[in-house]
């Protein structure tokens, strides 16, 4: 890199930011496209820009169309903060949308409440998150809510002995658990073993043996959909057959073909399910397919949401003040998401019912819904 | 030595940055956060230069020292209930300090292996500390374990990076210079010699382990009370491997080099950033230069294969005696 | 007890893998002393030609999964994985050949960081579906093992560990009785009297890269018949156990390299089963340092003081 091109680039990339339309109002994202969690941050940010896309299509936002500004964090530590300074500070943006991974949204989230600029996460669960302070939100429903609803459902099915299988890298797994077994144990379900993995782990059988030694009725398995599959095929191959459950990280494009029906009758709860029949989530799925030519999952679903609620708030604060906008969002009540009817509550985070689906035969199947 | 000596350019310097200060605030906080990332990099970039560079020892494993330092530190400073005010500057400092002396007490321990082993095999035990420390914070409750630690103040800001930047050059700088420092170049170029030669080879070993250490976690301690949040996976493989770039493409040894990389590589990612988002240049390159890492390894092959004494080593003295 | 056994054979098969990628470590160690950071890398894109490969193979042979299909991906992922390994040799490595080591070395992390990255561009950063090859299947034991017949055994595990001892016992043979694996030896002694003695130095590095790549190859294909997701970092945690194996085994011998990749497998699974995996990572690596410490050459390695 030639030194003497630092400043004339820096200065192009200033020119380029001061020169756009004033009209023009300006959302960040940011979001991890490249590395580890890459897969997450890539779905996410196409739902996201198919909802701006659609919002601009439809002559924007009180006449003024929308600008998505994406910076990509690397699914790096100490970058997430770089990118949403550089997106405050110099795109100037009126809102953030970020990040799926709770690491990373931590990150964020002190920037934008410092400088009062209102960030929605998409599926960030860490409750810590919207702790942060007043100008934080979520669209996603939080750990304590999932974990209760799966808790509650392997009762209602008569299984009293679980055994766990969390991922400790992910706070998310962990988080899960955590209040799945408060529920669980203290309406007379026993907790029979305790076994743990990281993400990245390719190998489960050591835990597995371990779970197949105390022969339980089920298996609560609340980690991401790579693991998941693998785990499923290789308890088949130990012989354990207690059916799974698990959580929204289950949904992926590669659970089923990996699972190879080892997943089979196993239950999980989801913030969306691709065969619900309302229109507006069909239209979504049609149109994702058109424009990206792959199915959507739960974080496209999330991101789109998320766009979404934005969309509407600063429609109805009439402009994008930031503590109107902040109020607006808030104020969020009842809003017709792919993910469900999404009321911000007191805490800032979205109150919404989730859906058990099933695996049958290789296929996702809507198994049920359950309210807050 | 009839120019002013470093310790009176230290304390020109400190005051310069003094100045600066306020300057460096108007500049908005985006600025801040590049100019902050700078000046912990090379914090970061110097200290292991005096283990790797001058020492010619090969540690992989300086995240972990980084790591000691960012937990340490912010423990400490969320034990004190993270006052503001004059009581704030006084917990952040000793904070710090604490934070760097218990770096460099890992440091120390991580120094006596390298007493028996070299080149390839030291570098696998550094990185085996590094993944000790990542594995310890991970399973330590107090610590967030793997959810990461919320809620630090916001301690670091220009003044004290820059002079923590300062203060790193300066001590590594003398270090070296010192009638005593020739013996960690004697240790690089030839052990088997200098100790034959009488030198304490073992001994200068230690202390630029030691050194290096304190520093990095010096620079942790800034990380983590500018960032406010810290996290296991901030201080594994990657980051030690970003840090140890910066010293090779420096040129191992050459502090004017390694300072200017460490400025580079910090910059670099933001211009590239700047770049993937102009919206005259053809979406082609756009999506190229957003993939930065691709360009960025492409980048380091082709320099060490052109230029292997480092991008920004021009003095051919010390290329030879990087070896 | 039972649980004991099963967590040994579930270690030795993951350790199989380890002990394949290790062997590249080593063999490329012994001729050039030098650590190649892309090896892992090469693991990952020996699982990729296998992706690609293994529908079209099944395709135009109208095979069903089965062993002769994985004898067919095997050979063909190999090779390319040679060709792969030989393309980065010739482009990165040799034009650095009298440059100090720590130069080699940081070139290889460049290797490696671009597979990894170019490899997310390219293939696509989301798991795939690895294609099923062979189906797997728990083995029925005899009966007459009494309790030992609740073991689990599965196919593939059978497959990774008889293939990797196939292919150590197939290297033993080139490096030990045939005139390149000679040139090999002579090598890694006195690299100067070896060349003196009209060992062409190029050829043979050539094709010690192309012989160790191939391997990381076969277990890129072997571990994804096992945990059959594959994705573009699946090299870095493979392929540093595998590098802390070469080591632990001593660096440099092949049966080292299979001993201690074997280890590093039961070693892991009996933390992961008996302790927490949060804690597998710091054990191997405390394992690894304790060894260095006491014995510098690792396990089957000779120590070779300094001299002046």
């Amino acid at each position: 890199m030639n030194l003497r091109l630092l400043p004339a680039l820096l200065g192009l990339a200033l020119l380029a930011g001061s020169a756009a339309a004033q009209e023009v109002i300006k959302i960040g994202e940011f979001a991890s496209l490249t590395g580890g969690n890459a897969s997450f941050g890539q779905e996410s940010h196409k739902g996201t820009q198919l909802a701006i896309d659609e919002l601009n299509a439809a002559g924007g936002v009180l006449g003024r169309k929308l600008q998505l500004i994406t910076e990509d964090d690397q699914s790096a530590a100490g970058q997430a903060a770089t990118a949403v300074q550089k997106l405050i500070a110099q795109d100037k943006v009126v809102a953030l949308l970020g990040e799926v991974a709770s690491s990373k949204s931590l990150e964020g989230a002190p920037i934008a409440q410092r400088n009062k600029i209102p960030m929605i996460s998409p599926a960030s669960t860490n409750p810590k998150v919207t702790e942060t302070g007043d100008y934080i939100f979520r669209v996603c429903f939080i750990d304590p809510f999932q974990g209760t609803v799966m808790a509650k459902f392997a009762l209602s099915k008569g299984w009293k002995k679980i055994a766990l299988l969390t991922d400790v890298k992910q706070d998310y797994s962990v988080g899960l658990a955590e209040f799945f077994v408060k529920y669980f144990t203290a309406n007379g379900g026993t907790i029979v073993r305790d076994q743990k993995y990281s993400s990245g782990d390719k190998d489960f059988r050591a835990q597995l043996t371990s779970v197949k030694a105390a022969s339980p009725d089920a298996v609560f398995l609340p980690g991401y959909y790579g693991e998941v599959a693998l785990i499923g095929k290789q308890a088949r191959l130990l012989g354990l057959t207690a059916p799974f459950l698990g959580g929204d990280g289950w949904v992926g494009e590669s659970l089923l073909p990996v699972a190879a029906g080892s997943l089979d009758g196993s239950f999980f709860s989801a913030h969306f399910s691709p065969d619900d029949t309302r229109p507006a989530v069909q239209d979504f799925v049609r149109r994702f397919r058109a424009k990206y030519k792959s199915e959507p999952d739960d974080m496209a679903a999330l991101g789109y949401d998320s766009a979404m609620i934005l969309a509407d708030a600063i429609k109805r604060a009439g402009g994008t003040d930031s503590a109107k906008l902040r109020d607006a969002i808030a104020a969020t009540k009842n809003h017709p998401g792919l993910t469900g009817v999404i009321t911000l509550d007191a805490q800032r985070n979205a109150a919404k019912s989730a859906v058990i689906l099933t695996i049958r035969n290789g296929a996702y199947k809507f198994q049920e819904s359950v309210a807050p | 030595m009839k120019r002013p000596g470093p310790n009176l350019v230290f304390l020109f310097v400190l005051a310069g940055l003094a100045v600066l200060a306020p300057v460096a605030g108007w500049l908005g906080p985006y600025a801040l956060d590049i100019l902050v990332g700078i000046a912990i990099n090379l914090i970061l970039a110097v200290s292991l230069n005096l283990i790797n560079g001058y020492t010619g020892q090969f540690s992989l494993g300086h995240a972990g020292f980084m790591a000691v330092g960012a937990y340490a530190s912010a423990w400490l400073t969320l034990q004190a209930g993270t006052p503001s005010g004059v009581n704030g500057l006084v917990v952040f400092a000793s904070a710090l300090l604490a934070g760097s002396l218990c770096a460099g007490l890992v440091g120390l321990a991580v120094g006596v292996p390298s007493l028996r082993l070299r080149g390839d095999y030291l570098a696998i035990v550094t990185l085996g500390f590094n993944e000790i420390i990542k594995g310890a914070v991970q399973n330590a409750e107090p610590l967030g374990a793997q959810r990461g630690l919320t809620g630090i103040g916001q301690y670091t800001g220009f003044f004290s990076a820059f002079a923590g930047a300062a203060l790193a050059i300066l001590v590594v700088h003398n270090l070296v210079q010192s009638t005593y420092g020739r013996g960690f170049l004697a240790t690089h170029n030839d052990e088997i010699a200098a100790e034959s030669s009488g030198l304490d080879t073992t001994r200068y070993k230690i202390v630029a382990f030691a050194t290096g250490a304190f520093f990095a976690g010096l620079a942790g301690g800034l990380y983590a009370h500018f960032k406010q949040f810290i996290h296991p996976e901030a201080f594994g493989f990657m980051r030690s491997m970003d840090i140890v770039v910066m010293v090779i493409l420096g040129g191992m040894g050459s502090m004017v080099g390694v300072c200017c990389a460490a400025v580079l590589l910090t910059v670099l990612p933001e211009l590239l950033r700047a770049l993937a988002n102009l919206e005259s240049l053809p979406p082609a390159i756009r999506d190229f230069v957003s993939n930065r890492m691709i360009l960025y390894s492409v980048l380091l092959i082709i320099l060490m294969i052109t230029r292997p004494q480092g991008l920004l080593n021009f003095s051919s003295r010390r290329a030879q005696a990087s070896r | 007890m039972i649980e004991f056994l099963q967590q040994l054979i579930n270690g030795l098969a993951q350790g199989g893998i380890y002990a394949l990628i290790a062997l590249g470590y080593t063999m490329v160690y012994g001729v050039l002393r030098f650590i190649n950071f892309a090896h892992g890398d090469i693991f990952m894109l020996g699982a990729f030609a296998g992706f690609y490969v293994g529908p079209a193979v099944l395709r135009i042979t109208g095979l069903s999964p089965s062993f002769a299909a994985v004898l067919l991906v095997l050979p063909i992922a190999m090779l390319a994985c040679a060709l792969a390994g030989m393309a980065i040799e010739r482009l990165c490595y040799r034009p650095l050949r009298d440059r100090p080591r720590l130069t080699v070395l940081i070139t290889a992390i460049g290797v490696s960081l671009l597979l990894e990255n170019g490899g997310q561009f390219v293939f696509g950063a989301s798991p795939r579906s690895f294609p099923e090859l062979i189906t797997d299947r728990a083995l029925a034991l005899p009966a007459s093992l009494g309790s030992l017949a609740t073991l689990t055994i599965t196919l593939s595990q059978v497959l990774v560990l008889g293939v990797a001892l196939l292919l150590l016992g197939g290297l033993r043979q080139i490096v030990g009785k045939t005139r390149t694996g000679l040139a090999m030896r002579a090598l890694s002694l006195n690299p100067t009297a070896a060349q003196l003695m009209g060992v062409d130095l190029d050829r043979i590095i050539a094709l010690t890269f192309g012989l160790g790549s191939a391997l990381a190859g076969a277990a890129g294909i072997l571990a994804s018949i096992q945990q059959p997701s594959i994705d573009p970092l699946m090299g870095i945690a493979a392929g540093l156990k595998a590098f802390v194996a070469a080591v632990l085994g001593g660096i440099g011998s092949l049966t080292g390299a299979v001993v201690g990749g074997l280890l590093i497998g039961v070693l892991e699974a009996l933390v992961v089963g008996y302790l927490s995996p949060t804690y597998r990572d710091p054990i191997v690596f405390g394992v690894l340092i304790l060894i260095l410490l006491f014995r510098p050459a690792g396990l089957l390695g000779r120590f070779q003081p300094e001299k002046v």
